[in-house]
C-alpha cells in the first residue's frame, strides 16, 4: 500500500510540470480564441459573451496549470482565492458594463446574423 | 452568532493562507488585525446574510460542482462559434421570472447566468430578469428553470421563503 503510494507521489512529480505547462499554454490558447471572438462578433452585446471565454475557462485552466506547478500549499492557496475573486467580480464587471449599455439605450442586434442571412439578404 | 464564527473562521483562514508564517509576532498581528475587522464589521452593522454567507457554504458546494460542468459545456458552444468559418449566430433578448426569493439567491442566479458564456443577465426588476443570449435556440426561459432551482435550493434553503 505504502508502495503504490510513493509510486503515485513520485508519478506525480514527474507528470506535474508538463501537465502545468500545457494546461497554462491550452488557458493562452483559449484567450486567444476568446479575442478572436471579439474581433469577430458583430455587436457589443454578442462581443461580451466572447470575452467571457477569457474570464471563466482561459483564467481558470490558467490557474490550475499554475496550481500544479506550485512549490507549496502556500501558492495554491493563494491561486485559489484569485481564483475565488475572479469568479465573483467577472461577473459582476460584465453585468455593470452590460447594464450600463442597456440603459444608455443600445439596442442589440436581434435574430439570426451570418450565412443564412446574408444570403437572403443578397437575393433580395 | 454563526455570522459571527462563519466570518472569524474565514479571516483566519484568510490570514493563514495569505501569510504561512507561525511566528509569535506574525500571529499576533493577525489576532490585532482580525479583532480591528470583527469589530469594524460588527460596528457597520453587515455581520447578516450578506456579509458573511458563510452559513450557506454546504448548500454552495453543492451547487459549484453542477455550475462548473455547465460552465464547460457553455464555453464549448461559444467556442465552435467564435472559430467557426462562416459567422452564424441568433443573439436574443429573453424575459425570465425566477423563483428565487432573498437578494442573495438573486444575485448567485443572476452572476451564475453570466458566468456561463453564451448568456448574460442584463437587468434585474424585482423577480423579472432580461437575458441576452448568443443563441435563440439555447436561451429559452426553459433552458434556465433548472438552474434557478438549483440556485434557489443553494442559498434559500429547502423551505426558506424570507
Amino acid at each position: 500500500m505504502s508502495d503504490l503510494l510513493a509510486n503515485l507521489l513520485q508519478f506525480f512529480e514527474m507528470v506535474r510540470y508538463p501537465a502545468g505547462s500545457a494546461l497554462c499554454l491550452v488557458g493562452a490558447i483559449l484567450c486567444v480564441i476568446g479575442t478572436i471572438g471579439v474581433m469577430r462578433f458583430p455587436d457589443f452585446y454578442t462581443r461580451m459573451h466572447a470575452a467571457s471565454i477569457t474570464d471563466t475557462s482561459g483564467a481558470t485552466v490558467i490557474l490550475i496549470g499554475m496550481a500544479l506547478m506550485a512549490p507549496g500549499w502556500l501558492i495554491v492557496a493563494k491561486l485559489a482565492t484569485i481564483f475565488w475573486l475572479l469568479f465573483l467580480t467577472s461577473p459582476a464587471a460584465s453585468h455593470a458594463v452590460v447594464n450600463a449599455a442597456h440603459t444608455a439605450g443600445l439596442q442589440p442586434l436581434i435574430g439570426r446574423i451570418g450565412k443564412k442571412a446574408d444570403d437572403e439578404e443578397g437575393a433580395a | 452568532m454563526a455570522y459571527f464564527l462563519g466570518l472569524l473562521f474565514a479571516l483566519v483562514a484568510f490570514w493563514i493562507g495569505m501569510s504561512g508564517h507561525f511566528e509569535p509576532l506574525l500571529l499576533g498581528l493577525g489576532v490585532v488585525s482580525l479583532v480591528l475587522t470583527m469589530i469594524l464589521a460588527y460596528r457597520l452593522d453587515i455581520l447578516d446574510r450578506e456579509g458573511a454567507p458563510y452559513v450557506r457554504v454546504i448548500g454552495f458546494a453543492m451547487y459549484f460542482p453542477w455550475l462548473m460542468k455547465e460552465i464547460v459545456k457553455a464555453n464549448w458552444t461559444v467556442i465552435r462559434a467564435c472559430l467557426r468559418a462562416d459567422l452564424d449566430i441568433a443573439p436574443t433578448l429573453v424575459k425570465l421570472k425566477t423563483i428565487c426569493t432573498s437578494d442573495l439567491a438573486k444575485v448567485t442566479f443572476a452572476n451564475s447566468i453570466t458566468l456561463t458564456p453564451g448568456t448574460v443577465t442584463v437587468e434585474i426588476d424585482g423577480d423579472k430578469l432580461l437575458v441576452h443570449g448568443l443563441y435563440e435556440q439555447d436561451s429559452q426561459p426553459e433552458a434556465f428553470t433548472e438552474m434557478d432551482r438549483r440556485s434557489a435550493r443553494a442559498i434559500d434553503g429547502k423551505g426558506a421563503a424570507a
